[in-house]
């Protein structure tokens, strides 16, 4: 005897998970919305009671304060948008330095943790494990209140060859004064770049088609560097070094490098370093054994073995945990604000908002920047990562 | 006749290649670079080690009670031994201070079973959720005071490494469940609480954590309604959590994204709904997976902790930073940080050793 097959009964309305989906969704909505609303209104209400007209309008009064590091004309008639832009060059700037510089330290520092030397491994290790566990600011706080405040005053200054000066006031450094007929050296240049990529695409195709090797790296290298020194050489060498002297009180001339920037570089650099080292270390690591040994067993140098084998595989592994350190050093460099270097969170979402009370203005302004740095970073980063990632088949 | 061959004994290892010569060539003079680097190294630690050793040990000065006790060219950790209390408890009223001891000692007690192997997993789970419900209850009662006949301690007393440890608490537990939270939002199938999540969740990653403190310092007081108002800790403690919750929630999420979907189609077949599934199936192989992460994440908080600094709160960082402007005291500033340092040091080097511990304890087979 078969049994009828009891036909499904259909649960309760509340029990359906397509109903319940949408009702939750509903909940969470409106929860926002009712939430985003409130928040809206007591804002509003807040505002009127403190008499603070919002709108961007401030932008363009005289924001009446000096700035101490400035890369573009800047005086206290400024108006505050003149502010923001000073403010976020000097943010983009402390951040680039420091990207460059802990990237450099930190390929230094992971290679030499997987050295096999035993001392220079060790060495590198509590380098890491130093500096990493201990919060960036107190390094900050250590390189400006405990190393470069407590430098000597200008007429004592700390000198390296009477060319370049340490004192209270900053990293004194000769700079370069372009004189007329520079222009001819940058043209040499130009050319040599031009004539570089053309010899690259050249050797690169005749490698293809004949098998013959060019030893391109090293004729680029004379080209770049040789070609605008010859031309620097026969145009009379149309560069001088001003040298900062000391006059009264203080230096003048040259590059100064402030305190505040100075320790910000230093203490971001080397905690990043660190992570950015172990990023290396591991990425190295992830290319197995057998793929240096089969470059070696076809009989590749090992300086091709490390440039053509392991290099790429490693930076696959490498770029995209090295992209949110560049990241997180960016958002990082807003410490400045502790310090005092006038970066976009101490200049602007700190000075301007103090003078002129526009807080939701000042804050989104900054927030705002951050937010665009981050998503282009990670835009650039995901398309470089896209090329060189693993095609399988 | 064959002429039988006896095979030579066994020759000891070359002299060179074993025992402390051989460790040498091995691991320090394997090559003319090493041997460069080598010497270096020992050159670079010969001129550095002495010098800071004997700043810090030798010619220290440990003694004493005010800054006369110091000999110049050694470091004045007089300096610490008098502003220790101060490092430890900030502004906490003096004859009050057992209550933090307590409310420590009450932790360390209650969390003791916890790291102990031999103690029943049944067990660990049920007196860690109590801890986790009671413990927060019993400590601000202790340390604020007001109901059961102890003083009121106001909270912009709380400071040092107090406040530092009630910031770094709080903000790691309040972060991790609501990163799971967050992590299940943003793999949900639902759109409207998936979008949700991920705005939440990229709005905060993308901005520091300063600009997040400022805004719960300025933003926050427009936001309330009028007359109402936030203590400042509670301020810093919802920057601190939300901020963390959200890196949280992408390290749950890599652990989450792991899980093959067998598993989500194995519990489904045997009738499990959501919850059941994600509690049971899901995320505790999740974030057995993801433990180093969570605690890199749990490190970062804590470090993190510092930045409490720029909105005024006085914890370990600010306390011996002001400390060192103190105009009795000036010119002590490296001894100050290198006390906050090791502190630091201590804490987030500890938790990511027991982090490797754990690791290999819950590790089971399932590593490649």
């Amino acid at each position: 005897m078969t049994e009828p097959i009891p036909t499904p009964v259909k649960p309760p309305f509340w029990n359906d998970p397509q109903v319940r989906a949408i009702v939750f969704q509903a909940i969470a909505l409106v929860a926002t919305v009712a939430f985003g609303l409130y928040i809206f209104d007591n804002t509003q209400a807040n505002l009127r009671r403190l008499g603070i007209a919002s709108g961007f309008g401030f932008l363009s009064s005289p924001s009446g304060f000096d700035i101490i590091q400035s890369l573009i004309p800047y005086s206290a008639t400024s108006s505050y948008g003149r502010v923001f832009w000073v403010a976020l060059l000097n943010t983009l700037l402390v951040s680039a330095l420091g990207v460059v510089l802990a990237t450099l330290l930190g390929f230094v520092i992971g290679v030499a943790r997987l050295s096999r030397n035993w001392l220079i491994s060790r060495l590198a290790l509590a380098y890491i494990e130093t500096f990493r566990n201990i919060p960036l600011l107190l390094q900050i706080f250590f390189w400006y209140f405990a190393v470069l405040r407590a430098m000597p005053a200008p007429r004592q200054s700390l000198s390296l060859g009477e060319t370049v000066f340490l004192n209270i006031r900053g990293l004194y450094l000769p700079a370069p004064e372009i004189q007329t007929g520079f222009g001819w050296v940058l043209a040499a240049f130009g050319i040599a770049a031009v004539l570089t990529t053309l010899l690259a695409r050249w050797a690169r195709r005749r490698q293809r088609a004949t098998g013959q090797q060019f030893p391109i790296l090293s004729v680029a290298l004379a080209l770049l560097l040789g070609l605008p020194l010859l031309t620097f050489w026969l145009a009379g060498s149309p560069l001088a070094w001003q040298v900062p002297e000391l006059q009264g009180f203080n230096f003048r001339g040259g590059w100064v490098i402030i305190p505040e920037m100075a320790s910000l570089l230093l203490a971001l650099t080397i905690y990043t370093a660190t992570f950015i080292a172990e990023i290396v270390r591991a990425g190295i690591q992830a290319v197995s054994h057998g793929q240096t040994e089969a470059s070696l067993s076809l009989g590749l140098t090992s300086s091709l073995t490390l440039r053509l084998i392991i290099l790429p595989q490693a930076l696959r592994v490498i770029i995209p945990p090295l992209t949110n350190q560049y990241l997180n050093l960016t958002k990082n460099s807003s410490l400045a604000a502790a310090i005092g270097y006038p970066d976009l969170v101490s200049a602007f979402a700190g000075t301007v908002l103090n003078q002129t009370g526009q807080a939701i203005e000042c804050i989104a302004i900054t927030m705002a920047v951050y937010l665009t740095i981050s998503l282009l970073i990670s835009l650039m980063m995901n398309w470089y990562n896209r090329r060189v990632a693993l095609v399988e088949r | 006749m064959a002429e039988s061959r006896v095979p030579h004994s066994n020759l000891p290892p070359p002299a060179s290649t074993v025992g402390v010569v051989g460790w040498l060539r091995r691991n320090l003079f394997s090559s003319p670079l090493n041997v460069i680097l080598t010497l270096l190294a020992v050159y670079l630690l010969f001129v550095a080690l002495p010098p800071l050793l004997r700043w810090a040990f030798l010619d220290a000065s440990w003694d004493g009670d005010n800054r006369d006790a110091c000999r110049p060219g050694g470091a004045c950790w007089v300096f610490i031994r008098v502003h220790f209390d101060q490092f430890m408890y900030g502004f906490y009223p003096d004859g009050q201070r057992w209550r933090v001891n307590a409310a420590v000692l009450l932790l360390i007690l209650g969390a003791a079973p916890l790291f102990v192997r031999a103690v029943s997993s049944k067990f660990k789970i049920r007196l860690g959720l109590g801890l986790l419900i009671a413990y927060p209850l019993i400590a601000f009662i202790l340390l604020k005071g007001g109901m059961t006949g102890l003083p009121v301690v106001d909270t912009s007393q709380w400071g040092g490494l107090l406040l530092t440890l009630v910031i770094a608490g709080v903000g790691m537990t309040a972060a991790l469940p609501l990163g799971v939270l967050l992590a299940l939002g943003r793999r949900s199938r639902l759109p409207a609480i998936q979008t949700l999540c991920v705005t939440f969740i990229e709005l905060w990653r993308g901005v520091p954590l300063i600009t997040v403190l400022f805004m719960s310092s300025v933003m926050l007081p427009l936001f309330l309604p009028a007359g109402m108002n936030f203590d400042k800790l509670l301020r810093a403690l919802i920057g601190v959590t939300l901020f963390q919750a959200a890196y949280m929630a992408e390290v749950v999420r890599g652990g989450l994204q792991a899980i093959p979907k067998g598993q989500f189609e194995a519990a489904a077949a045997l009738g499990l709904g959501y919850w059941k599934t994600m509690g049971l199936i899901v995320l505790p192989q999740a974030l057995k997976l993801v433990i180093p992460g969570i605690v890199n994440t749990f490190i970062a908080l804590f470090k993190d902790t510092s930045l409490v600094l720029i909105i005024g709160l006085f914890d370990l960082m600010n306390i011996v930073h002001n400390a060192t402007t103190n105009p009795a005291w000036l010119g002590f500033s490296t001894e100050g940080y290198i006390f906050a340092a090791v502190v630091y040091w201590l804490f987030c080097f500890g938790m990511s050793r027991y982090s490797q511990n754990l690791e290999k304890h819950l590790h089971t087979g399932h590593k490649r």
